[in-house]
């Protein structure tokens, strides 16, 4: 299907979105090899890392493909200064403790699922092949943050508290799932992909009885911070980038 | 301290008849002890069931009795069909 | 396994012996007939199993031995685990994640065959911590570069294979098993530091500097990993009569080095022991002498990262214990209200 200039850039926006989202989260994952409660969960941390990094390379791929003056999923990843990264905010915000680290796992494993769901029946028969697949890792991913979420939040009172302040932390980043920006209308006409505030309802009925269920409260949803794709991040993906990117920068002859 | 049971794993493979011992792991109960058994024990397309049985569920014969238990087999090979020889030319033997 | 053996003809549950090892006696006259059936089986080749009589000090030197190399697993997973947020591309980042994860695994499978021996795996963390255990003193040096991650796959896990392997032979059943599995994972551990060092051998000046620095930060201590020089190593013999240890330290430090010059030869780079030479009469290379100074220093606690690998592992333990109380804590409610309906 031969896709207008403008439908070009709608999808490479929204592809980068879900990208860069998967692979912040799954970087920041990774600083839990080696020091999680428990070996089993150094085990479970590193098959979502790596599921999610796998999604990340496949996205940046079908980006390259359709756009090859992007040129690799690499020079993607490695080449890109803060501004140019669209990822949602909610990916960012530092690993914390272990409750924030599994809230914000399980607040973006639901949003995920519904937007992998739909992208299995995306028109683009790129997207749909790539979210076949990747809907099933998510729907593991998203069994195991319930699970524990559930556990955690009604678990002790401490486990309990900390996993309400995570959720009171991670609360305000959760509007920016739903934001439609500009391009998303024509994709969605397209059935390339569904509009983002089209899944705010599944996901919030996901969440709201996932929380019931951890006995935890939700926040009232606000007005969403200004976002990854407007480019407005926190502090926090400078100093993630410049260590994910330094040895790409340090050695730009180099292959490895 | 961590008191969390101890499992003991069992995986089907894809192409296996039978559920076979593949170790063991801790978990407070059977749901996460599957979640675990599956992270930990199937990343290389090892399996397409899991069972978790709790190791102190599991009741072995007493190895003192290995003698008791196991002699009456001996001796006794006509129950093996490669006792019995197979005259040439016959089929569907 | 953990077993509860159960004796069918007399109806009662037999247990693991409760007594301290170093109390009980090597075995007592009424002990004769299962000494007996101990040594017949080490003798043929039969697995010792968790419910089987065992001499108390078998039991006492596998529980170390199998926990020693468990921790260094978990310890093992710091200095690699180090490069993955920095790793160059995202198929090296992924790769040596699968890497790093399966090394937890390792130690996983380790202190599940340990617990068979009955030990638990939070008393014997407990004693990691406390400085009661060792871990291989390899994970003590520091990972400086990414090429480091290039030596530890080709030269710490090339050594680890040859330690390994003839241990999926050992006496005791659960543990050959558990390094059967081990084996199989760690494969690939080898080829993928090797792939590392060719790229960078054959890469721009930087990288083969990078590589060659690695390469003379590593040897040596890689050589200490298979332990003191024979005529120093203490229980080796019994070791080896138990069907624990089946080679010598020092034949298997031969075999890595025989096997490695090839592999630097072929990379381009070189091994940093001047007295390195092919000795034709033996067949075999020679080489230079170990400082063992260093490695006992660095057993007793005083290597370059020590200090940080077990306060690493001290704060996971000390900052997931809400955690594990939490699990706990859910399960019980659960069960009590299952109970309850």
């Amino acid at each position: 299907m031969a896709m207008s200039s403008e439908a070009v850039v709608a999808r490479r926006e929204r592809l980068l979105q879900l990208a860069d989202s998967n692979l912040i989260l799954a970087q920041q994952l990774t600083a839990w090899c080696g020091h999680a409660p428990m070996i089993e969960e150094d085990l479970a941390q590193a098959n979502v890392a790596l599921d999610l990094l796998g999604q990340a390379r496949q996205w940046y791929r079908l980006v390259c493909a359709s756009e090859p003056e992007f040129g690799d999923e690499d020079r993607l990843a490695m080449l890109r200064d803060v501004a140019q990264w669209r990822n949602l905010l909610l990916c960012e915000i530092a690993n914390g403790d272990f409750a924030q680290t599994l809230v914000r796992q399980a607040l973006y494993d639901e949003f995920h699922v519904v937007l992998l769901t739909a992208l299995v029946a995306s028109s683009d028969a790129g997207i749909a092949e790539i979210a076949a697949k990747a809907v099933k890792e998510a729907r593991y991913h998203r069994l195991r943050s319930a699970d524990l979420l559930v556990r955690l939040g009604d678990g002790t009172s401490e486990s309990h508290a900390r996993c309400q302040r995570a959720l009171d932390r991670l609360w305000p980043h959760v509007a920016e799932l739903f934001v439609d920006h500009e391009g998303d209308a024509l994709l969605a006409a397209m059935g390339v992909a569904p509009l983002p505030s089209s899944l705010e309802e599944t996901w919030g009925q996901a969440v709201g009885t996932l929380a019931r269920k951890a006995t935890l409260t939700l926040g009232a949803v606000a007005s969403a911070r200004a976002g990854g794709r407007q480019k407005r991040h926190t502090e926090h993906l400078g100093f993630l980038l410049a260590e994910m990117q330094f040895m790409q920068r340090s050695y730009p002859e180099a292959t490895w | 301290m961590n008191d969390a049971p101890l499992w003991e794993v069992f995986i089907r493979s894809q192409h296996g008849l039978a559920h076979k011992h593949v170790g063991s792991l801790h978990a407070a109960d059977a749901k996460l002890a599957l979640l675990n058994a599956r992270d930990a024990y199937t990343r290389r397309n090892e399996g397409v069931s899991i069972w978790v049985v709790r190791a102190a569920d599991i009741h072995a014969s007493d190895p003192r009795e290995e003698d008791t238990l196991f002699e009456s087999p001996k001796g006794k090979e006509f129950r093996h069909a490669t006792f019995f020889p197979t005259p040439e030319g016959v089929k569907n033997l | 396994m953990h077993t509860n053996a159960t004796s069918a003809t007399e109806g009662d549950a037999s247990k693991m012996p409760e007594q301290a090892p170093e109390q009980a006696p090597e075995h007592s006259p009424e002990q004769a007939p299962e000494q007996a059936r101990f040594e017949r089986q080490l003798d043929q080749g039969i697995p010792i199993e968790s419910a089987d009589w065992m001499p108390a000090a078998y039991r006492k030197t596998l529980i170390r031995q199998i926990s020693q190399h468990a921790h260094s697993e978990i310890v093992g997973m710091l200095p690699e685990g180090n490069w993955l947020t920095r790793a160059p591309t995202l198929e090296r980042k992924s790769i040596l994640l699968a890497k790093v994860q399966d090394e937890a695994g390792h130690g996983l499978y380790l202190y599940s065959a340990a617990e068979t021996l009955g030990v638990t795996r939070d008393a014997m963390t407990l004693d990691l911590l406390a400085r009661r255990a060792k871990y291989s003193s390899i994970f003590n040096y520091p990972t400086l570069s990414w090429a480091d991650i290039g030596a530890i796959g080709w030269l710490v896990d090339g050594a680890a294979i040859i330690n390994q392997i003839p241990l999926c032979h050992c006496s005791y059943g659960p543990y050959a098993r558990a390094m059967v599995r081990i084996c199989k994972e760690e494969s690939f551990h080898q080829r993928q530091g090797f792939a590392i060092m060719t790229v960078l051998a054959r890469g721009t000046r930087e990288q083969q500097d990078m590589a060659q620095d690695a390469l003379n930060r590593w040897w040596w201590p890689v050589l200490m990993m298979f332990g003191p020089p024979d005529h120093e190593s203490t229980n080796s013999d019994q070791s080896m009569r138990w069907g624990i240890k089946l080679h010598s330290n020092d034949e298997l430090r031969q075999r890595m080095v025989d096997q490695t010059v090839p592999q630097a030869q072929f990379l381009g780079l070189s091994i940093p022991d001047e007295q390195l030479a092919w000795n034709e009469a033996r067949g075999r290379y020679d080489y230079g002498a170990i400082d063992w100074d260093e490695f006992r220093r660095v057993v007793n606690g005083d290597g370059p990262c020590n200090q940080e690998r077990l306060a690493a592992r001290q704060r996971a333990w000390d900052e997931g214990a809400w955690v594990r109380e939490a699990l706990e804590a859910h399960a019980q409610k659960q069960a009590t209200a299952v109970a309850a309906a």
